[in-house]
């Protein structure tokens, strides 16, 4: 019997209209856990890196994680990859809801698409019983919309759907995968599954996952939630509200965002307002939020309500989460935050990434603004703030017009407008935009984060090390008291260690030595977290979770039967690392492409920077090029990669 | 009849509460696998959350007792602007859905409160409902003392229950008659 998986995979060749049910090697479990582990391995096996995004060839893999549908809580993950339209890479985008423990409930640990189908269609997996369905009288439809219809079509209230909307139909760089109130967004996965023909896959499962030490895992389990009751409430003292606690971060639940309006950039990434937040502005949109919140609501098997159903007078419900109801009112410069929660809910039925969209929107206005782009390209456009993003969201995932270059994203948009518009598009990394976000001082742990992360996404690399200093010893010294979760106490000593001012702040303290450390450590729990499909708002995102390096271990060896102590998982974590570096690398990702924007700090440190690289690179492993070496690939069971590595002249004989 | 003092078990629900988040059909389902915990699945769970988010609809329902028939009952409820159906709130399984049954073989299912031995202090679906829309209460309740059925009165209540009385004493008439 296999434990906490299902031991199957789902394959589904969409060109012949082929299922097959796959059982799965358990050899590739003990080295690779599951979630994104396996899909870099599937991935590395199956799709040669020639491969375009956009060809039958290349592959999309909805996977669960590992332990996703056991009592875990908080582990419910759908770990989403491909290769990307937007980067080119690798993208692992991932969502919460409950897509992911109802396929482990009717038999399956992934589903893997290759080819494309003629006509749209979806999906209905319905335990052992698995249909390719037509979908054109769903075309143009919303996200939310299609999952209710299908819902209704079959009948099946318990199904859960994830679906696209028009920007994945229309194969826009920004597009997402929706799913009730989760979505895998960043990245242009979408996109990718709109090419394939796929409009949505709809799933029930009731069958059993068992466990292989049902005692020792309930009570771990047991452990987890009573942390949870202690730790939700308290606070950690310096820390901006919406992260002192556990979960994502917490947007709909609170008000306050004097942090966002203020340290974040309006537009595109470029106005900071230091005085917006006052009395006035707070009680409106205390007022706006409360007005349309119904209810705040969870993922499956989670206590934490990091979710709300959004319901605008006038408008259909949907549901939203983190920091989406900021990111289009600031990038319009908007003040009136009811505007945020109407737009969207236009740009969850589009299904569109949050982040993204709304900064390719501002960056195509700063472009007419400089000239680059004219007046004839925003022909029928309205001249206010709110309007004008309609407009364009409009144009955008229907990419009419200049919506249809806007759609490829700032970077690639960039570089089809000439003129100049390349120093527009200037807050990405590898391709991808990055949270608006412009600082002073360099930080060196956010800066290896930054750079090397190959999530893209800042919020999926960082967690468990606190963002800055704490400004007393008396602070340090209560939060390290009873800091469980740290690895060792070097870490501890850091903390301790830290300040705000001086010769121990930054950019030169924490040491060269000390940032790859805590790097690595923050990255660790993300990449265990990615491939247990544990939610990172209980594990790897907030200071002090009640997930960590010292109990994951037991966790993992209770629930699968797969002996796991911290090493051994430390071992799978640097082969899965190393693993998703090599598929990048063999598509071409070097040294050149891992810096930050470079106006995200004023204060720059070129020589400190280039240290930090070449101490991160030599401490995981990689050269100077960030190339994973033959003998670390070797020692991680990955002798096949450097081989192929050598073979392609990648990797060099010296 | 005396009467006599009897500690009834229930559970309040408060459904503004609820977060949606079905860890009270995890921890159900894992507590009565064989043996306890060793595998789960909501769709053997005793506790059903009704749930349709874009409607605010969020309804825990415990099984309880199991009905032959199909009821009349197809009404429908609003409450607060919600549309709930009578079905919604039942708690039998019964022939016209698939709830409260194992999902292999149609067993209907019940709510034990989670009886162990250790006794809980809870039931499990209440343990781990953090956000407190489920709360374990007991009261004491004055009812008449229960007469045991002996073992013929509960064989014969079966047959009345299969067959109606009218036909039990029918059945029984016309053997007598025989000897």
């Amino acid at each position: 019997m296999r434990y906490a998986e299902t031991g199957y995979n789902l394959e589904i060749d969409l060109s012949r209209g082929n299922i097959e049910r796959v059982e799965t090697d358990p050899r590739l479990t003990e080295l690779h856990l599951g979630g994104l582990g396996t899909n870099a391995k599937i991935l590395w096996d199956r799709v040669p890196p020639e491969t375009e995004p956009f060809s039958p060839d290349n592959l999309l893999i909805f996977s669960t994680g590992l332990l996703v549908g056991t009592p875990a809580p908080g582990c419910n993950r759908t770990i989403v990859t491909t290769y990307s339209p937007q980067t080119l890479l690798m993208g692992y985008s991932m969502m919460g809801g409950f897509w992911a423990p109802e396929l482990k409930y009717a038999g399956y640990d992934k589903v893997i698409f290759r080819g494309k189908s003629p006509n749209l269609i979806y999906v209905w997996i319905n335990n052992d019983k698995v249909e390719i369905r037509d979908a054109s009288h769903l075309r143009g439809k919303g996200a939310v919309e299609t999952a209710e219809l299908i819902r209704q079509e079959l009948k099946e209230p318990n199904a859960q759907v994830a679906a696209i909307g028009l920007a994945g139909e229309n194969r826009v760089y920004m597009a997402s995968i929706e799913q009730g109130r989760s979505s895998a967004s960043r990245l242009g996965l979408g996109a990718v599954m709109g090419d394939k023909g796929i409009k949505a896959i709809a799933v029930r499962g009731t069958k059993d996952i068992n466990l292989a030490r049902p005692a020792e895992f309930i009570k771990l389990c047991n452990d987890v939630l009573e942390y949870i009751k202690v730790r939700a409430p308290k606070l950690v003292p310096e820390v901006m509200p919406i992260l002192a606690g556990l979960g994502s971060p917490q947007e709909m639940l609170h008000t306050d965002e004097k942090w966002h309006t203020e340290n974040f950039m309006w537009g595109n990434a470029r106005v900071r307002r230091k005085d917006f937040w006052n009395k006035e502005i707070e009680e409106k949109w205390k007022e706006a939020l409360e007005t349309v919140r119904t209810r705040l609501i969870s993922c499956y098997n989670c206590p934490m309500k990091c979710g709300a159903i959004i319901s605008v007078p006038g408008i259909s419900t949907y549901m939203m989460k983190c920091f989406s109801k900021l990111t289009y009112t600031m990038a319009a410069f908007v003040e009136d935050l009811d505007f945020g929660f109407k737009i969207a809910q236009r740009a969850t039925e589009y299904g569109v990434d949050g982040f993204s969209t709304p900064q390719a929107m501002a960056f195509g206005f700063e472009l007419k603004e400089a000239g680059i782009l004219t007046d004839a390209d925003f022909a029928g456009c309205p001249a206010d703030n709110e309007g004008r993003f309609y407009w364009l969201l409009d144009r955008i995932v229907r990419r009419e017009g200049i919506g249809d270059v806007l759609a490829n994203g700032t970077y690639w948009a960039a570089q089809q407008i000439g003129k100049g518009a390349e120093a527009y598009a200037h807050n990405n990394i590898k391709k991808h935009e990055q949270l608006p976000l412009k600082l002073g001082m360099l930080n060196p742990i956010y800066f290896l984060m930054y750079s090397t992360g190959e999530k893209m996404n800042i919020t999926q690399i960082e967690g468990n090390f606190p963002q800055a200093p704490f400004s007393t010893m008396e602070l340090k010294e209560e939060f390290v008291k009873d800091w469980v979760q740290a690895p060792n106490d070097k870490f501890k000593k850091y903390v301790l260690d830290w300040e705000m001012r001086g010769e121990r702040s930054m950019p030169f303290y924490p040491p060269v030595e000390a940032c790859c450390e805590i790097v690595d450590w923050q990255e660790k729990m993300h990449h265990i977290d990615d491939a247990l499909g544990l939610c990172a708002g209980l594990s790897s995102f907030p200071l002090k979770p009640p997930y960590h390096i010292h109990n994951l271990p037991t966790f993992i060896s209770s629930a699968t039967g797969i002996d796991m102590d911290e090493a051994g998982l430390t071992q799978a974590f640097n082969r899965n690392r190393n693993l998703v570096r090599a598929v990048n690398v063999r598509r071409g990702l070097r040294r050149a492409d891992e810096k930050p924007p470079e106006d995200h700090w004023k204060k720059r440190f070129p020589e400190l920077e280039e240290k930090l690289l070449d101490a991160y690179y030599k401490f995981k492993g990689w050269n100077k090029d960030g190339i994973p070496t033959k003998e670390s690939l070797q020692e991680l069971d990955l002798g096949y990669v450097a081989e192929d590595l050598e073979q392609r002249g990648i990797i060099k004989n010296e | 009849m005396s009467k006599v003092k009897k500690k009834v078990k229930f559970i309040k629900i408060d459904v503004d509460k609820c977060n949606g988040c079905r860890a009270c059909e995890v921890a159900c389902s894992a507590f009565h696998a064989n043996p306890k915990y060793s595998s789960n699945n909501p769709a053997r769970s005793r506790i059903r959350l009704v749930r349709d988010p874009l409607r605010d609809v969020y309804l825990p329902v415990y099984a309880g007792e199991h009905a032959k028939a199909e009821c009349a009952g197809r009404d429908k409820y609003v409450i607060d602007g919600k549309e709930y159906s009578e079905c919604d709130f039942c708690r039998a399984s019964c022939p016209s859905r698939d709830v409260f049954k194992e999902p292999d073989s149609g067993i209907p299912l019940k709510c034990d409160m989670c009886e162990d031995d250790p006794p809980q202090e809870k039931p499990l679906c209440v343990q781990w409902c953090l956000n407190d829309a489920l709360t374990y209460e007991e009261r004491e309740e004055e009812v008449e003392e229960e007469v045991k059925l002996g073992e013929m009165e509960i064989g014969l209540e079966s047959m009345v229950n299969k067959y109606g009385l009218q036909k039990v004493i029918d059945t029984v008439a016309r053997m007598a008659k025989k000897d």
